[in-house]
């Protein structure tokens, strides 16, 4: 909310500088944005003083004047403005002055051959008004060289946000009251201009919607001349960012901006019948001031006539009854309306207003009649008319909110002690009443005070909350406890595990495209108002984002790119966290050791698989790869890493091509998904936690190895022989490593040659050459069951 | 001067001059090989008499060990020389480059959200999660915004078509304080919770991404309050930024789910275009900055979740953690944060070895 610092005076009586002012309000919640100072938009326009006009020797429309600036000697200036003569006072424009509508600084220049020092300006040319036709008329006494901005008297413009819960201040009064609270002045009374009211309302005021809208008072008042507004009303509504449109419509805003307090004015001429407050006729139509139509439900209140709607109520009013030039007879509305319905009428049909956000929020239902007399007031004082007496339909909420309050909650709650007498006065000043008891009565407009915490807040924010002094908060003897779960600690183990891999951490955004969720399976979750088509589905995978990261790293010219994430799958049933990684590009660059650079492939991706599993803490020595990694993946070169067939804890592999070729990246790309929940973890038990791992000494007699070539059906996984080999004697054999895979010459067709290195740990004695012969012959048997001969 | 000594010395002259090891093997062949002249005069003593024997034979091995420490010494002469020719031939280009190692980092977002959990565990502070997907009891209603609450329109919320059982509207969580909600319904009080995590505003330009990360912060006992607060945010930034100047300035606010509420600013200062958290915003030429939202949480809230706000009160906050990370470590544009660009997240991001600690500081050091 917008208003000059001379408005503020109108309702505070202050000597308080502009920077005391925007400090106070800081303090007490009503944050300042920003403040501008108008002033300085006009520097270098003074009040000027025409003594002479004369024509201009070569142009008909210019003439030559000499002006009186003040000091020195008079000025000559061209001026081309036809109101321009001896006499009269005007603003000037001196050299090195930006002129505010255009940004052009002032230059003395020749004009047709005559200098010009200068420039009298209209009021367009200052952004004053849209009068072009000449230059500004200054009244007669205005005093010559004395700043034009000082002399109409622009002043700071203040810009504050008002949280939700202060309606009350969304006018400049009540922004003065809260001041005044602060200690910054004096509340000024509301002044009602003098008026009498004569007859009765000759309109039918009706609420036929008791709920909707408790109170509807109006009156009328005939007779009256609507036109500009006079300057000063001008000059507050501007301040405020509002555009002056015309007596009757500024008035209405100005009890808005000032008082916070929403009104309407029909034209009366325009009405047909009583005008009633009553809920919208299901698919009823109403065109308002934005030159919308929209279409209502039975759940909205409107004022209509008998012939139509003329005002969505609280909202915004009806094109057809406006107030217009030619409007004579004006028809006041002052109501009170239920504020969630006038959110949720407003929501529905997308529409914001001022009204709208004052009355949502809960406007002073004490302030019907002293509002309506005081826009009657005006408009009679500005615009002439007699004014009928009031009509009420209904009544306004009237029941005050006594909350039982204890002055010592505020250094309970606040942390801060303020003296007795002192809450009482905060809270007087802000028209609470308190009685000797501390019961505490609140204003109606206060709908935000729900309880004592609310009171505390009243109290500690015109007290000051810089008054509250920080206090360490109890802590916990001794050494601070660890607090991570099992699962935070896993994914801090992976992320720094892979990222110790040469893995990139990214984030990406939990919203994907609907075409990039079908490709990983669909998408459970679909945004009803996504901000764009591209971020629309919850992610099923983690893998769509970095491949759109991967995507445009190339697009950018790098070579390769290795990046992983930690986040969430959103499943149907839940968010579970999950791990990828993709490996894009050249796994090696070209070198002059290795020659031609190397692509990622699946075993690329195995390796980080493991690694990383193997940090985190799963058993890997007893995972087992198995196949249907996915559609996403090459289905020739992909697997998945699982404790059982049914305890899948991770995928990897090379990316499908056609997948890759939806993103436009060339591949081969390597991939691989964690499952955090399915990676089995430790569970403390009660007790102390035990740090103590198994005994162990490394076996002192050496170690043998042997190596085994074996002719093998080409359909035998290497995995499988491993687990044959190693299992041939697992008391002897600790580990077996396959070190070599041929196929091609000598070795017969629909077979593979695989070569084992088997290493075996003597226990108590080293072997004797019989036993050596003993573990082979049970090595090569148990290979023979996979159908595997011994290589001759 | 017999035979043997001149044999001998003409033997050890030929081996001091042998000019290779193979030379060198002549020598020896010659001298000391099986028909070798040494081994046949050695052989000689067999055909002598006990006398003649014990006469002859000192000189004949005397010739035979001088004639083998040569033969060593000189061989080691020339071995030390072919290896040092070897080596000299084995010199190679050390400033060709070494196979490369990829280095990997770990995102901004998640080194300080590392950060915070160190820092907020010395505090007494538990790490709490919850989901991203919630429903409008738990990210509104609970939080005293009910249906109608204008505040919630200005959540510019992401919202599902779906509703949960409850009949309650499923949306992406606007902010963390619902695990706030959660926690406390799970686990009752006293309670000191963190929540970092994402959250989601369908709101997008230069500054705003409908994706961020925020942290809660919920402290609920008997007696705590606004002063508690204070301290808490102060003693987390001093830590955090590791600079004891850090001063804060407290406004009032408003948030549904707070009573006080407590908007919190900290000094700063510019340093070329870069925002310098420490020193006291009205001094000259510091300014404040709004770092985040706070206040004693509402006692409706406590009420909602089945406490007594009779017996339990205490305060919450929300920080954004792009936002300090940025501040911390220099980043400008937050739209980067989330594009994933190897080379942003190279330069941005930390070492697996940066782990934050209490010891050596929670921040790493650029």
């Amino acid at each position: 909310m917008k208003f000059s610092t001379t408005w503020l005076k109108d309702h505070l009586e202050t000597d308080a500088s502009l920077e005391q002012i925007t400090d106070t309000l800081n303090a007490i919640g009503l944050e300042v944005e920003g403040v501008e100072d108008p002033s300085e938009r006009l520097a270098g326009f003074t009040v000027a003083k025409v003594l002479t006009a004369e024509k201009h020797p070569d142009a008909d429309k210019l003439q030559v004047l000499s002006v009186d600036t003040g000091e020195g000697e008079p000025l000559q200036v061209v001026c081309g403005a036809p109101n321009a003569r001896a006499g009269m006072k005007g603003v000037l424009g001196q050299p090195g002055a930006v002129v505010p509508a255009n940004g052009m600084e002032l230059r003395k220049a020749a004009i047709r051959g005559v200098e010009s020092n200068g420039m009298m300006c209209s009021r367009r040319e200052l952004e004053l008004g849209e009068d072009h036709d000449g230059i500004i008329e200054l009244p007669d006494d205005a005093p010559v060289g004395y700043s034009f901005a000082d002399y109409q008297g622009s002043s700071p413009i203040i810009d504050v946000a008002i949280t939700p819960n202060r309606p009350d201040c969304m006018g400049v009064y009540g922004i003065a009251r809260d001041l005044a609270a602060a200690g910054l002045g004096t509340l000024k009374p509301i002044a009602i201009p003098g008026f009498e009211a004569s007859g009765e309302c000759p309109i039918d005021i009706r609420t036929d919607d008791p709920d909707g809208c408790p109170a509807f008072y109006g009156r009328v008042i005939m007779g009256v001349t609507n036109g500009p507004s006079p300057d000063w009303l001008q000059q507050r509504l501007k301040s405020a960012g509002q555009k002056p449109i015309s007596l009757l419509v500024d008035l209405t805003n100005y009890l808005m901006l000032a008082y916070g307090r929403p009104a309407h004015a029909y034209d009366l001429a325009k009405l047909s019948g009583a005008v009633v407050a009553r809920r919208a006729e299901p698919g009823e139509q109403v065109t308002v001031l934005n030159d919308k139509t929209y279409t209502l439900d039975e759940s909205m209140v409107v004022i209509a006539d008998d012939r139509q709607v003329h005002d969505i109520a609280g909202i915004m009013g009806g094109a057809d009854s406006g107030v217009s030039d030619q409007t004579t007879d004006v028809l006041l509305e002052i109501a009170y309306f239920e504020p969630a319905r006038i959110g949720v009428t407003g929501r529905k049909l997308g529409l914001a207003s001022d009204a709208r956000t004052r009355f949502e929020r809960g406007v002073d239902p004490a302030f019907l009649d002293k509002g309506l007399e005081l826009l009657t007031g005006l408009i009679v004082e500005l615009a002439g008319g007699t004014a009928s007496a009031v009509s009420r339909a209904g009544s306004p909420p009237s029941e005050r909110k006594v909350v039982a309050f204890d002055p010592a909650l505020t250094a309970k709650l606040g942390g801060v002690e303020v003296a007795e007498n002192e809450q009482r006065r905060i809270l007087e000043s802000l028209d609470f009443e308190v009685a000797n008891d501390w019961q505490v009565t609140c204003p109606l407009r206060r709908h935000d005070i729900e309880g004592p915490a609310d009171l505390v807040e009243e109290v500690v924010r015109i007290h000051g909350l810089d008054q509250v002094e920080s206090v360490a908060l109890p802590r916990a003897e001794g050494v601070a406890r660890p607090t991570a779960t099992p699962n935070q600690m896993l994914e801090r183990k992976l992320r720094r595990a892979a990222a110790g891999s040469g893995l990139n951490e990214a984030i990406t955004w939990s919203f994907i495209s609907e075409d990039e969720a079908e490709r990983f399976g669909g998408g459970d979750w679909t945004l009803a108002n996504p901000i764009s088509e591209d971020m629309k589905v919850m992610r099923p995978s983690l893998l769509p984002g970095l491949l759109s990261a991967v995507q445009r790293s190339f697009d950018r010219g790098l070579a390769s790119a290795r990046v992983f994430e930690i986040g969430r799958r959103y499943l149907r049933e839940d968010e579970k966290p999950a791990l990828a990684a993709v490996l894009a590009g050249e796994a090696t660059p070209r070198s002059w050791q290795t020659g031609k650079a190397r692509g990622f492939d699946a075993y690329d991706a195995k390796a980080v698989c493991l690694t990383l599993l193997e940090a985190a803490g799963a058993p890997v020595d007893r995972l087992q790869v198995m196949g249907e990694a996915g559609e996403a993946y090459h289905p020739g070169q992909s697997a998945t890493l699982r404790l059982g067939p049914k305890n899948r804890l991770a995928s990897f592999g090379v990316l499908h091509p056609a997948l890759l070729k939806s993103y436009g990246i060339e591949g081969p790309v390597a991939a691989l998904e964690i499952e955090l929940e399915a990676i089995p973890h430790k569970k403390d038990g009660k007790g102390p936690v035990s740090f103590a791992r198994p005994g162990f000494a490394p076996p002192p007699l050496q170690s043998v190895t042997r190596d085994f070539a074996f002719l093998v059906p080409e359909d035998v996984s290497a995995g499988d022989m491993v687990r044959a080999v190693k299992g041939a004697d697992k008391t002897d054999i600790v580990a077996a490593r396959v070190f070599d895979v041929f196929t091609g010459e000598g070795v017969p067709g629909g077979q593979k040659s695989l070569a084992f290195e088997v290493t075996l740990q003597p226990q108590d004695k080293s072997y004797t050459d019989a036993q050596l012969k003993a573990i082979s012959e049970k090595v090569i048997a148990a290979a023979a069951k996979l159908g595997a001969e011994l290589r001759g | 001067m017999t035979d043997l000594t001149s044999r001998k010395d003409a033997a050890l002259a030929a081996i001091a001059a042998a000019p290779s090891l193979d030379a060198l093997d002549e020598q020896r062949v010659a001298a000391l090989g099986k028909k070798g002249w040494v081994s046949l005069e050695l052989k000689t003593l067999g055909a002598m008499s006990a006398d003649e024997r014990k006469q002859a034979a000192p000189a004949i091995q005397a010739v035979r060990s001088d004639i083998a420490e040569a033969i060593d010494a000189r061989r080691a002469v020339l071995e030390a020389a072919a290896l040092e020719a070897r080596l000299a031939s084995e010199t190679i280009d050390l400033t060709l480059p070494a196979p490369e190692k990829p280095k990997g980092s770990i995102h901004p977002v998640s080194q300080v959200m590392d950060e915070l959990a160190e820092i907020f565990a010395d505090l007494g502070f538990a790490v709490a999660e919850g989901p991203e997907i919630e429903d409008d009891w738990h990210n509104f209603t609970a939080l005293n915004m009910d249906e109608t609450h204008p505040a919630r329109a200005m959540h510019d919320t992401f919202y599902f078509p779906e509703e949960d059982g409850a009949e309650h509207r499923m949306l992406l969580r606007t902010h963390t304080s619902p695990v706030q909600i959660r926690s406390m319904k799970k686990q009752g009080a006293p309670i000191r919770i963190i929540a970092p995590g994402r959250v989601y505003r369908s709101d997008s330009d230069a500054t705003h991404t409908p994706m961020f990360h925020q942290v809660e912060g919920l402290v609920i006992d008997r007696d705590i309050h606004l002063g508690h607060l204070k301290w808490t945010l102060e003693t987390f930034f001093k830590a955090f930024f590791e600079r004891e100047d850090i001063v804060l300035r407290l406004r009032p606010s408003y948030f549904p789910f707070t009573e006080p509420s407590v908007e919190v600013d900290v000094g700063y200062s510019n340093e070329g275009d870069r925002r310098v958290v420490g020193g006291h915003g009205d001094d000259e030429g510091y300014d404040w900055m709004e770092l985040g939202g706070s206040g004693m949480v509402n006692a409706r809230v406590i009420e909602m979740v089945g406490l007594d706000p009779a017996e339990w009160q205490g305060f919450a906050f929300g920080l954004g953690i792009d936002r300090i990370a940025m501040l911390k470590y220099g980043m400008n544009d937050l739209r980067a944060f989330f594009d994933g660009d190897p080379r942003w997240l190279e330069h941005y991001g930390f070492s697996p070895f940066d782990q934050p600690t209490l010891s050596g500081g929670v921040g790493a050091r650029a």
